[in-house]
């Protein structure tokens, strides 16, 4: 376990530069946050931030610059397939296979046999019995992102990275996808590192909510979020619940302002 | 940082659609993907038209008196097709055949091959990329009778022929096949910790399938007409369509050589068919 008491995932001073043709970008400067084990944080901000950099970070696909972050005590140099598990913005199923074989794939990159069980009961919760030999396209928006869920959650993770992957489904949908997300994240242990753009969806999420602000990428604030679980679309209702919206907008907005440009 | 991948090396993830739209110079795809016929009133437009052309030509050849020498009927052709098809024209269907099928055998593995290379060293496609071209607008019946000096009159010079008529075609299609990267499914496969190897025939190879199954069309179609038309020019001992072509034309004996002709469209038509329905069963994700 943890060589850092409940410390699942800590984040030290991250930095992170892409050179591109019309120079360089500072996407991440000197971030530092922690996720306790078995907690959901939600990483939030505009578009351009870093907050998608930083998860891929995290996930061990991208290095870093300067700085390092620390899974389960070890620190990340590549991914870690029995550890970690992502998932991606537009649910990323392969086309070329059924819903069946999608889930299977990371079992087939691993050299496991299927765990047919677990799929069989993740299948039965997502909904998505009965669809197994339906392809991608055949499935909504909602129903793919669902099977990519099932099939990160099948590898049974202690971690989970979520890059937005809500963020092309509509409203319904995405209310729908978040009730779900807080069902099979309370029935598990699981941490969860959430990035969105959505301030709403963050709130109703997360234990706490890190918000970003670009350019360079650093976090402005965290909000410990206190609302009770299990929650419901109608604390969203709340007056409390909207103007901590309000307020976590205005910081987005103003932690822009206030910090220092670098180009 | 040496333990992240090449693919995934200091890009700034995005997820933009992958432009779908990258073909080699034509785009054949759309030949992998035509709607198949489906209704009644569909059906009968097709076999009306065919028939409506088959005796317009009639009518014409009749009504001009034009003599069978000039041009055959269409029916005497079709009773040729039926009647004659003689032991002469399965040998000649058969040789062709054999030549067709060794020159795209070995000319598609080189093609194939040449994609896998130029897609992973740039180098390489620069270097060889004027040869590409020669090959591609050169016709490479051309080269037969000029093989035929040096390698005698076997099948060799046709199946050569074929080969380099076929491999460009077949390599043009497929980088193009190889180089649709997605970064994020790439990703998606490192996540599970996938080797450069389960990338590649797990990701990699299926992304590009349905280019590869176009540059195998395309070079046989390519491939037949060269098989043909270097028997016309030169062919072996053993004959083959493109012979007896010459043959009957030489002859005057137009309803043998309209069924023969015959023979090499309906060859031509079952390439066709047959790669359809390979792309259906190994590329429809993709339509």
């Amino acid at each position: 376990m943890s060589a850092n008491g409940d410390v699942k995932i800590r984040v030290e001073n991250a930095t992170k530069v892409y050179e591109t043709k019309t120079g360089s970008v500072r996407a991440l400067e000197d971030v530092s946050v922690e996720v306790h084990d078995g907690e959901l944080v939600c990483i939030l901000g505009p578009s351009g931030c870093g907050k998608t950099t930083l998860l891929w970070a995290m996930s061990g696909l991208h290095g870093l610059t300067g700085g390092r972050i620390m899974i389960g005590g070890a620190p990340i140099t590549g991914p870690r397939p029995a550890e970690i598990g992502m998932i991606f913005q537009d649910a990323n199923l392969l086309p070329w296979r059924n819903l069946r074989q999608n889930l299977e794939f990371p079992f087939e990159i691993k050299h496991r046999k299927p765990d047919e069980a677990r799929i069989k009961s993740l299948l039965d919760e997502t909904g998505l019995a009965g669809f197994e030999n339906a392809f991608p396209r055949e499935l909504s928006g909602g129903m793919q992102q669902r099977a990519s869920i099932v099939r990160a959650l099948a590898q049974d993770p202690a971690v989970l990275l979520m890059d937005e992957p809500f963020g092309a489904l509509d409203a319904f949908t995405r209310d729908e996808m978040n009730l779900l997300l807080l069902r099979l994240w309370s029935e598990t242990d699981k941490t969860i590192v959430f990035v969105t753009h959505n301030i709403s969806e963050a709130i109703f999420l997360a234990d706490r909510v890190v918000v970003m602000t670009p350019r360079p990428g650093r976090v402005a604030k965290v909000y410990d979020i206190e609302l009770p679980r299990p929650r419901t679309i109608e604390m969203t209702f709340e007056p409390s619940f909207i103007s901590l919206v309000q307020e976590i907008k205005i910081a987005v907005e103003t932690g822009g302002r206030h910090t220092l440009e670098v180009e | 940082m040496s333990q992240v991948p090449q693919e995934l090396r200091d890009e700034i993830p995005s997820f933009e659609k992958h432009e779908h739209e990258q073909h080699g110079p034509i785009d054949w795809s759309a030949l992998t993907s035509i709607q198949g016929a489906r209704s009644m009133a569909e059906i009968t437009t097709l076999v009306g038209l065919a028939a409506a052309i088959f005796w317009l030509i009639q009518g014409i050849v009749v009504w001009t008196h034009t003599p069978t020498y000039v041009f055959p009927k269409p029916t005497e052709v079709v009773k040729t097709f039926v009647q004659d098809f003689s032991s002469t024209e399965i040998h000649s269907l058969w040789v062709t055949t054999i030549e067709f099928l060794s020159g795209l055998a070995i000319g598609s593995t080189i093609g194939l091959v040449l994609a896998a290379l130029v897609t992973l060293k740039p180098f390489v496609e620069k270097v060889i990329a004027p040869y590409v071209l020669i090959m591609v607008t050169t016709p490479m019946i051309a080269l037969v009778p000029f093989l035929r000096l040096k390698m005698g009159f076997g099948l060799w010079p046709l199946i050569i022929a074929v080969a380099l008529a076929s491999a460009p075609m077949v390599m043009i299609n497929s980088a193009t096949g190889f180089r649709r990267t997605d970064l994020a499914k790439i990703a998606l496969a490192r996540s599970y910790g996938a080797s450069t190897f389960q990338i590649f025939a797990k990701i990699r190879f299926p992304l590009a399938l349905p280019m590869i199954i176009v540059g195998y069309m395309v070079g046989s179609i390519f491939g037949l007409l060269t098989a043909v038309g270097g028997e016309m020019v030169a062919s072996s001992e053993q004959g083959g369509l493109g012979r007896d072509l010459v043959y009957y034309s030489s002859l005057a004996r137009m309803s043998e050589f309209g069924a023969t002709i015959l023979i090499v469209a309906i060859l031509g038509v079952l390439i066709y068919v047959i790669f359809y329905f390979i792309g259906k069963r190994w590329a429809s994700w993709e339509a």
